[in-house]
């Protein structure tokens, strides 16, 4: 269900073919039909099966490892531990996309001597059988001695703590010191202090980890993965000791990832062990593999001191900051900085003052997961600014609406933006679709509940990020596009045709895209980061536009018109002034392959390049640019239980421009759902290192059962980097969903519970203490 | 291991196949009959990734043993279409956008299609629960369970 407002002043008379329509993607067809092949229906002649032996400590030293038994047994073609490794250890930065690697980043491949999670690999077996190979792994002989680890941020942060990285176990922090701080809080008429945390959550994409390695005639170790970074490969061939142009990636339709088939998982043992064997190897993750073995999203603690004029303006922001990265970095570092960035929300705030830090533990890693730290950050502001609402005694409606960021208004990082700020409507509009709060019925409360956000979409400026994209003719006029980018279920690939199709007159069904190869497609970057439609579609957008040109100006010639008169459109060319002068697009294409006019174009698109911000101050650009909106909630809480029923859930978001509106809502939709999970029953529990939430039995996503309608109410300012003026949406769907949830219950129970998730024991308990202290 | 002769029928023909006794009725879709359309999302009964329906009847395959499919009808995603002909479940998932990354869509499907051999005029309630044993991570469902009730409404009136 959709609601679309394309009123831009100025603009109304923009109309496309197909970009903005509901198009049915390019993917769909094959898979409803169960034939779409992804990586795990892969299969090969002489195939063997791969097992990971891990760790069921989470901090030991490695006193014997024996693995001779396992070598014996029929049908076992090779074990790996760390003494067979050349190389012992693999980067864990942004899939090798920059040219650049942060240093002591880099994590061990086996287990050598100190296991520092519960779940490190020790051993990979590949055999005949998966029974042979997890019967190998029952024959390996591990002895692990316990050594006293650290599962606690604070304790982690003491100076007797058990050192887990580094000297300090910092694994990254940053500061932003924006105004004065002080002068803020004196000048305040009210503070308002609280404290949120938030819950390590599982990706729980519906396709475990998987892969199929083989070798192929020239040396190459070809991997089929589930990935959404083919670039990868690099990283691999550092990882194995072979040159990057002997490792190729080629990707499949993924089966979600949510920013959890970013880092490199099986694809690394796959190589090891296709490189060891010289046969073709499958390795497919159990459930309970991926639960183990990739890494998880972060648990925050952010503290806020606000400060509020007798208006309701801030006049000083005061944020603390720790999250928890587990023992090696991944994307930490990045995903704390998306959270300090983000740290007083979509607000114009002058004083601000944020510490922000990433503590290592032996608890499990943590890495990317849709919204990178800006969706944490905003459990916390949201749940900030309806606590502060509620102490001044003002409508929360009302005092976001006299703080919030304006177009051209300097964020926290003192960065302006300059593409549309239309959070004001966002609200506005998600918070009337709820209407009337029913009234409580008995046991029964209802509440309503606002979130507002911002989330940078692309990298950040200083990754220097490019993606690449080709766009060719055929002879018959379709259209070929090739792009390394990843399509992760989201539709990616989709969106690239039609973006072709609009700017070539061709139907979209026209158009096959060849994706995430990284030796035969150009490389594109990850499916993550918002950064696809917004990259790719943009060098995508560059070559199909040179293609046009090329084909316009032959077509001008023929017609006796200036270039700018040719249009393009249902596989036709024709004059736009005189539509009735007009030749089929092959008769185009015909005519210019004999006279050699070039037909295909390899483009590039360089988002905006920066340096750091400032170390001291935390100023500078982070971002390229930003997308804005907001979440509304109406939520039914039986008292009594603390069950939470989840009514209404409307998510308002300005997206620029959609390419595929149904895309776009399939994008806000499903991360609505996977916010509702997050705020009221998802969790890993993590207990003193050892994962006991470890199957979709014990870990809680939504089913449909618990799931709402989803309304989206879509705008389009055509103000965002994006091609044709879009946003990303990837992130953005999911980023205020959960926090909306949380003032929802708030709402209804007259209490906040701080910490997340919001079970039914503790909304119950805060139920309970709102009536002792009544 | 000796292997055990088992006579089925998959998706309306006969079939034959040898397999261990271990082995799971989805091993043996995937690895035996090349029937790749139901996934493997958990292994435990918690995703419906891997639903069929065996007599009539919605079940997990990687709940039950190839060797209990002797005698007994199978149907799988596969079967859904006739030919090049989609199912009118198949075509509103499609027309509604009812799904993104797919692997939970083969489930889904026979899930569906189970649910309106039983009950063809299902409320959306109805739909909810009956689907709730069938994961969706990418979605939220909302355009799954508007599929479901525009194709059961199409299918009544082509009854």
């Amino acid at each position: 269900m959709n609601k679309m407002d394309s009123a831009v002043p100025g603009e109304q008379n923009v109309s496309y073919r197909q970009i903005g329509k509901p198009r049915t993607r390019i993917d769909s067809p094959g898979k409803v039909f169960g034939k779409t092949p992804y990586a795990g229906d892969y299969v090969m002649p002489n195939m063997l099966h791969a097992k990971v032996l891990r760790s069921k400590l989470p901090s030991a030293r490695m006193t014997r490892l024996d693995v001779s038994k396992a070598r014996d047994l029929p049908g076992v073609a090779c074990v790996l531990t760390y003494k067979d490794l050349k190389i012992g250890t693999v980067a864990t930065d942004i899939p090798a996309q920059t040219g650049f690697r942060r240093r002591d980043t880099d994590q061990q491949i086996l287990v050598d001597e100190i296991v520092r999670y519960q779940g490190e690999p020790i051993a990979l077996v590949a055999a005949e059988s998966v029974e042979i190979a997890e019967h190998a792994l029952s024959l390996i002989e591990v002895e692990l001695e316990p050594v006293p680890g650290v599962y606690d941020v604070f304790e982690a942060q003491k100076p007797d703590a058990p050192k887990v990285f580094g000297d300090d176990n910092i694994v990254a922090s940053y500061k932003v010191r924006k105004g004065d701080v002080e002068a803020g809080f004196a000048a305040a008429e009210t503070i308002v202090e609280n404290t949120f945390r938030t819950q390590y959550i599982e990706h729980a994409f519906l396709e475990p980890e998987v892969g199929l390695g083989w070798e192929d005639e020239q040396g190459v170790i070809n991997i089929r993965t589930s990935t959404q970074a083919v670039e990868t490969f690099r990283y691999i061939a550092d990882a194995i000791g072979i040159p990057h142009s002997k490792v190729r990636i080629r990707g499949a339709l993924v089966g979600g990832g949510f920013g959890g088939k970013c880092d490199v998982t099986v694809e690394l043992y796959i190589a090891l062990l296709t490189l060891k064997t010289g046969r073709p190897v499958r390795l497919g993750y159990t459930r309970e593999d991926s639960f183990y073995g990739h890494g998880k999203r972060h648990p925050f603690i952010i503290s806020h001191k606000t400060g509020f004029a007798k208006d309701g303006r801030i006049t000083a922001s005061k944020i603390d900051i720790t999250s928890e990265s587990g023992p090696y970095a991944f994307m930490s570092p990045y995903v704390l900085m998306y959270a300090t960035e983000a740290g007083p929300g979509p607000y114009l705030v002058d004083n601000v003052h944020i510490d922000s830090r990433s503590v290592a533990t032996n608890n499990m890693y943590t890495s990317a997961f849709r919204g990178f730290g800006a969706t944490q950050a905003c459990i916390a502001y949201e749940q900030q600014m309806d606590e502060a609402a509620k102490v001044l005694g003002m409508d929360p409606i009302e005092l976001r609406r006299i703080n919030l960021l304006k177009t051209g208004d300097a964020i926290a990082t003192g960065f302006e933006v300059q593409s549309a700020v239309w959070t004001e409507e966002c609200m506005d509009r998600a918070w009337a679709a709820l209407g009337e709060k029913p009234k409580d019925e008995g046991a029964i409360r209802y509440g309503h509940g606002i979130a507002a956000y911002q989330q940078g979409y692309g990298r950040m400026i200083w990754l220097h990020d490019t993606a690449e994209g080709w766009v060719g003719v055929e002879m018959d006029g379709t259209v070929v596009v090739r792009s390394g980018m990843t399509d992760i279920g989201a539709g990616q690939t989709s969106s690239l045709a039609q973006i072709a199709g609009e700017l070539l007159g061709v139907d979209m069904m026209d158009i096959t895209v060849y994706n995430s190869d990284s030796s035969t497609t150009p490389l594109a970057g990850t499916s993550s980061a918002t950064r696809g439609l917004y990259m790719s579609g943009n060098a995508v957008r560059n070559a199909a536009t040179a293609v046009r040109n090329r084909l316009a100006a032959r077509a001008a010639q023929h017609f006796g018109v200036a270039d700018s008169d040719i249009d393009f459109a249902d596989s036709r060319v024709f004059v736009a002034s005189d539509r009735e002068k007009s030749l089929p697009f092959k008769e185009l294409i015909a005519t210019c392959a004999s006279e050699g006019i070039h037909r295909s174009e390899l483009a590039i698109f360089r988002a905006p390049f920066g340096d750091w911000i400032d170390p001291e101050t935390g100023q500078g650009q982070v971002h390229p640019d930003y997308t804005y909106g907001a979440h509304a909630v109406q939520v039914a809480v039986d008292t009594e239980t603390g069950e939470v029923t989840i009514l209404k859930s409307v998510g308002a978001h300005d997206v620029g421009q959609c390419v595929n509106i149904a895309a776009v809502e399939g994008q806000i939709e499903g991360g609505v759902a996977q916010g509702h999970g997050y705020a009221l029953s998802e969790e890993l529990i993590y207990k003193d290192g050892c994962l006991v939430t470890p199957s979709l039995s014990e870990y809680l996503c939504p089913t449909s059962m618990d799931s709402p309608r989803i309304e989206c109410i879509i705008l389009e300012s055509r103000s965002g980097l994006g091609p044709f003026g879009a946003k990303g949406i990837g992130e953005p769907g999911h980023t205020p969903a959960a926090s909306a949830v949380a003032n929802a219950v708030a709402d209804a129970i007259g209490a906040r519970v701080h910490d997340f998730p919001l079970t039914p024991e503790k909304i119950a308990r805060a139920v309970s203490a709102t009536r002792d202290n009544g | 291991m000796s292997s055990i002769h088992v006579t089925t029928q998959v998706n309306g023909d006969a079939v034959e196949f040898l397999c261990d006794t271990r082995e799971t009725l989805l091993d043996v879709l995937r690895d035996r009959l090349d029937l790749t359309g139901a996934k493997e999302g958990c292994g435990t009964g918690d995703c419906g990734a891997c639903s069929v329906t065996v007599n009539g009847r919605l079940v997990c395959s990687c709940l039950m043993l190839g060797v209990e499919a002797e005698g007994k009808a199978i149907e799988t995603v596969e079967g859904i279409a006739k030919g090049e002909d989609l199912h009118p479940l198949q075509r509103k998932f499609i027309e509604h956008a009812a799904l993104q990354c797919g692997i939970c869509t083969p489930g889904i499907l026979i899930a569906a299609r189970n649910l309106l051999e039983r009950n063809p005029d299902p409320t959306e309630t109805e739909v909810r629960y009956w689907l709730a044993g069938n994961l969706c991570r990418c979605t939220g469902y909302d355009k799954i369970v508007r599929a479901v009730m525009d194709a059961a409404e199409e299918m009544r009136e082509a009854s």
